[in-house]
């Protein structure tokens, strides 16, 4: 099953897994999958109109999802997605 | 120096949840960035402009809203870099009043990013790290490696494997762990944001952001003062993750509210290469929604950031303050170092010449009126990013050690005699 990478802020609601394995065969999907195994996750990442939030980030197999399709974008088994914050820097 | 908790809270930008001043960076609930939060009663009660200037010319001197509790401890000297009234560069843009805030000989390592570092390494010991860490386009690896240096902290810096040699060196030298990442900014940033997860490191750009960020503060509160307590009518910044635009906008509302200065007219215009410009595109489209750019390709590498933290509030901040945006090419970016090297006699890197490059074209547009003032900040070195000019600015002429060969040299350009 596809992997998904928790970051920090979020591992309060996976009982402080880093990674949990969730089926689905989009992004949108594995998103919903996750939220029934960890209740309130998906509010964090997508926002009440549906929409990946402003401020997260993200990554299937290291590619954004922006660049994908978003939501629609289809998950194999053995993807890895990860969900990140967007960051500062320079 | 009093310890009074000036600095309360970290709080969302989003949704204003308050939490406690740790070592986090994000809300937990919107994910939305944290920002410093101050009692600006009780600052107002002590901050005044002849306390500010009593005290040493470091961007210290603003201490009461940078966000530690104790006093600094990392880049004491930090800061307080001149600024240059232009006049040869204010003609050649044809703009009535131009001043450079110049960065690039910021202490010690030449660029702006001491000024965050010195309070995100300060605040970092605060909190009890022993190892510091960075995602960097160069910068701020050098700064994090020498602050860290002199501190005693153990460091590493992340940066993408193929940036300029003098910035590699730059940080090497310090005797840090530097790790070259093969990819992008953006992917060197995401690989710390889940080492930084994993490690009890202070990463001062992930972390330690809420307290790096206001570092840039100073740069603003600097400007105002040397302005002779004023805040300028237009000021031009480059922008990679956009913070440092959201920063000076800050620091001048901070000066109006705590009534340091008059309260005036101010516009804050940014400037991006166009081979990595996803602010400036979404700020040129009329939209807040920044699409990332996927592979940066320009010379400006410091500001090769794809997915700017920032941009979102650095075009409202542009939009609030009337400023705007602009985005100029690698060879737009090399005549930029030129004029300003030229006209002021300070070598700025590419980021520089993306500033300069776009202020002349804000200008040329009448975005920046050409009968009023404005401030360009540069913000780092060109010693570092010499790859960007070398074979563009001549060569040396080379002859023997003879007065013969010197004066056929120099016979079509000068007399005889003077």
């Amino acid at each position: 099953m596809p992997i998904v990478r928790i970051p920090t802020p979020l591992r309060k609601l996976t009982n402080n897994l880093e990674e949990v394995t969730v089926s689905g065969a989009t992004l949108g999907v594995v998103l919903d999958e996750l939220n029934a195994a960890y209740p309130g996750l998906s509010e964090r990442i997508v926002d009440e109109n549906g929409v990946i939030r402003r401020f997260v980030n993200i990554f299937v197999n290291d590619e954004d999802v922006r660049f994908l399709q978003e939501k629609e974008t289809p998950i194999q088994e053995a993807d890895v997605v990860s969900i990140v914050p967007a960051i500062a820097g320079g | 120096m009093s310890t009074k908790p000036w600095f309360s809270n970290l709080k969302c930008r989003e949704c204003g949840r308050l939490y406690e001043k740790e070592a986090i960076h994000i809300c937990e609930f919107d994910f939305g960035p944290l920002e410093a939060a101050y009692d600006y009663d009780a600052i107002r009660e002590v901050f005044t402009r002849e306390l500010i200037e009593s005290r040493p010319q470091t961007m210290w001197r603003y201490r009461e809203l940078l966000p530690i509790d104790g006093e600094p401890t990392v880049g004491t000297q930090v800061g307080f870099t001149p600024l240059v009234k232009a006049d040869r560069l204010a003609k050649a843009l044809g703009i009535r009043e131009l001043w450079i805030k110049n960065d690039s000989v910021n202490y010690p390592t030449l660029s702006f990013k001491d000024r965050v570092v010195s309070v995100a390494l300060s605040r970092a010991r605060e909190l009890g790290f022993k190892v510091v860490a960075c995602a960097s386009t160069g910068n701020l690896a050098n700064s994090v490696a020498a602050n860290a240096a002199n501190a005693g902290l153990k460091s590493y810096v992340l940066i993408p494997s193929n940036l300029e040699q003098g910035k590699v060196l730059g940080s090497l030298v310090y005797g840090t762990n530097v790790i070259g990442i093969k990819g992008p900014y953006d992917q060197v940033n995401r690989l710390c944001s889940e080492i930084a997860g994993k490690y009890g490191w202070g990463f001062v750009n992930v972390n330690l952001r809420p307290y790096y960020a206001e570092g840039s503060k100073t740069m603003g509160f600097e400007i105002a003062e040397q302005l002779g307590w004023k805040l300028p009518r237009h000021t031009v910044v480059c922008m990679a993750s956009g913070s440092l635009l959201t920063k000076l906008h800050k620091a001048y509302k901070e000066f109006i509210d705590l009534d340091i200065v008059e309260k005036s007219d101010f516009s804050i215009h940014g400037a991006q290469a166009s081979g990595c410009s996803p602010i400036s595109t979404a700020f040129k489209a009329g939209t807040e929604m920044v699409k990332p750019v996927q592979n940066p390709d320009t010379i400006a590498k410091s500001l090769a950031i794809g997915t700017p933290a920032d941009g979102y509030y650095a075009i409202r901040s542009m939009k609030e303050t009337g400023g705007s945006c602009e985005d100029c090419t690698d060879e737009e970016i090399v005549e930029g170092i030129k004029l300003l090297a030229e006209t002021t006699g300070i070598f700025a890197e590419t980021a520089g010449g993306v500033t300069v490059a776009c202020a002349r074209k804000l200008i040329e547009s009448g975005k920046i009126p050409s009968d009023e003032s404005a401030v360009l900040c540069i913000t780092g070195h060109g010693l570092k990013t010499q790859e960007a000019i070398i074979g563009k600015v001549g060569e040396p002429r080379v002859i023997g050690p003879s007065l013969r060969e010197f004066e056929a040299l120099v016979a079509d350009e000068v007399g005889t005699k003077n």
